[in-house]
């Protein structure tokens, strides 16, 4: 893509030094870098439009109120929801997925009912669902995946009853990097009369969403993947559903009416967004989605995916190096470990050189013990990274190989 | 050796060092150097979990003295057992106890031992303290 070189100009954070070298910046699946412009708006908004969201009746009040309610509306039509009011703002990810694992349970889930997640998600994807089986006597099963990252579907099949209520699964694993056919598993699931949570931290950079097209019940994103500001997520439910679901926590802005004796809950989409929101981040939120929507994201994502090929075919050349997640359906993320290099290690003195790198167990221990490994290392890309950061990584790691032996 | 003794001495150690990769190639060494642990101590419930690597760590109190044993998977976490090994193995229980651990911040290694690492070392440092409370008292 021509324009990498103008894309970095967008965001400051690129241009800094680390330990007194260049940032290359390869942690994109944990957190992109932030626009000037919404870094911009969120210093502008904290002053003008410092009155509390829907509460303070002055003219700072109205304006916060003005432009939290417009990022909703960026929102819906960014992933083009039917309503506006299924567009809940929540902290993150973490956060969206937990509420319909809280809400959604008390409201539908009875003892025996059966959530069926995949062995590839992350532990924001398992560890809500757990609670609740907990919580409600229901059954977690599990849709394995194969040694290239491929979801098993015919298994899926067989795991899909009368009993089962849920079904929670990631569009692109944030370890492996598998693009899963979200369209297939939803249509699956509700012959069975199932609906379906898509979990969207990875892929709502990596694939143009259409929540009508998709057709899935819930969608959960965080605003921070996306170059907007931290602390903010989304949570996409259809009305029906939220409108039956019990509210996840009481609170402020959330009732319609408080006695001692009654109160009764507000209505969509205040009626899940208790206390005092971070309104100011939300409203810089909407710039990320205005940045988005000016780019060509189809260019971006060729882009990513040559960064990708490239990355491949120069790391294949290191010695003891295994990749994890070869699926042929795949997004800009490469996780691997290198023989006689620990993760660890290898991120220390990379780190110095001036790479940010993921490395661990990347929230998702289910993935690491599939192929019995303690951790892994991983890199990921944005339409802002460049070839001649993979070749300086390359030549990274071979430095760094001399000094481990 | 007292501990503080030891503690400058590693001090005076990495003041050598003015370059980076000369200080973490010395911790490499001193971690390919750590004895591995007896298999026997290499068990479960003597690991410490962390996100990014894991350590093992067994202590045993004789005439007085803590003895640690303990080992990691990562190299450069190994290196940094090594010196807290160096400085709180074979010394009293109640000296242990009332050690500072500056000398990391001194030798410029502290951003290992801060919680949130993940590497399993702050957890090391307390387990170490812990057993040496344990046995204070004896």
């Amino acid at each position: 893509m021509q324009d990498v070189l103008n894309i970095r100009n967008y965001f400051p954070g690129l241009s800094q030094k680390v330990h007194g070298k260049p940032l290359v910046y390869f942690d994109n699946a944990a957190t992109t870098h932030r626009l000037q412009s919404v870094i911009d708006a969120y210093s502008d908004l904290i002053i003008s439009s410092n009155g509390n969201v829907h509460r303070s009746p002055h003219y700072l009040g109205q304006m916060a109120t003005k432009s939290f309610e417009n990022t909703r509306d960026k929102v819906q039509e960014f992933i083009h929801a039917k309503h506006r009011h299924e567009i809940i703002f929540t902290r993150g990810t973490t956060e969206a997925i937990n509420l319909v694992a809280f809400s959604y349970g008390e409201t539908f889930i009875n003892e025996g009912d059966e959530i069926i997640v995949s062995e590839m998600e992350h532990h924001s994807n398992i560890v809500p669902w757990q609670m609740m089986c907990e919580r409600k006597g229901a059954i977690l099963k599990v849709i394995p995946f194969d040694d290239e990252g491929n979801l098993l579907l015919d298994e899926y099949d067989s795991l899909l009853t009368e009993r089962t209520k849920l079904v929670a699964v990631t569009a692109i694993s944030n370890v492996l990097g598998t693009i899963n056919p979200i369209e297939k598993i939803i249509e699956k699931a509700h012959r069975k009369g199932a609906h379906v949570l898509i979990d969207g931290a990875q892929a709502i950079v990596h694939k143009k969403i259409n929540i009508q097209e998709i057709n899935c019940d819930f969608f959960a994103f965080s605003a921070h993947k996306m170059y907007g500001p931290t602390g903010v997520g989304v949570l996409y439910g259809k009305e029906d559903l939220l409108e039956q679901m019990q509210p996840y926590q009481g609170g402020g802005e959330m009732i319609s009416e408080v006695t001692f004796k009654e109160t009764t809950y507000g209505n969509l989409p205040t009626k899940f967004e208790a206390g005092t929101p971070d309104f100011t981040s939300v409203a810089s939120f909407s710039k990320a989605i205005d940045f988005i929507n000016s780019i060509d994201l189809s260019a971006c994502i060729s882009h990513e995916n040559k960064l990708l090929r490239y990355a491949e075919e120069k790391l294949k050349n290191i010695e003891g190096i295994m990749f994890y997640g070869t699926s042929a359906n795949k997004a800009s993320l490469l996780s691997f470990t290198i023989e006689g290099m620990h993760p660890f290690d290898t991120a220390t003195l990379i780190d110095k050189l001036g790479f940010a790198i993921r490395t661990g167990r990347m929230c998702a221990d289910p993935i690491m013990d599939h192929y019995g490994v303690q951790s892994m290392m991983r890199i990921s890309f944005a339409p802002y990274n460049t070839f001649e950061e993979i070749d300086q990584f390359y030549v990274a790691l071979l430095r760094i190989r001399e000094m481990f032996s | 050796m007292k501990i503080q003794e030891i503690q400058e001495e590693i001090v005076e150690e990495f003041a050598a060092f003015d370059d980076w990769m000369d200080k973490y190639a010395y911790l490499i060494e001193l971690g390919g150097d750590l004895e591995p642990m007896p298999e026997s101590f290499q068990k479960d419930e003597n690991i410490i979990k962390g996100c990014q690597s894991r350590v093992w760590l067994h202590a045993e109190y004789n005439d007085g003295l803590m003895k640690y044993y303990a080992f990691s998977d990562a190299v450069i976490v190994k290196g940094i057992v090594a010196l807290l090994l160096r400085v709180f193995s074979e010394q009293p229980p109640k000296d242990i106890l009332e050690a500072k651990t500056d000398f990391i911040s001194e030798i410029g290694l502290d951003e290992h031992l801060s919680p949130t690492r993940s590497n399993g070392l702050a957890a090391m440092v307390k387990q170490i303290k812990i057993y040496a409370l344990a046995y204070s008292k004896a």
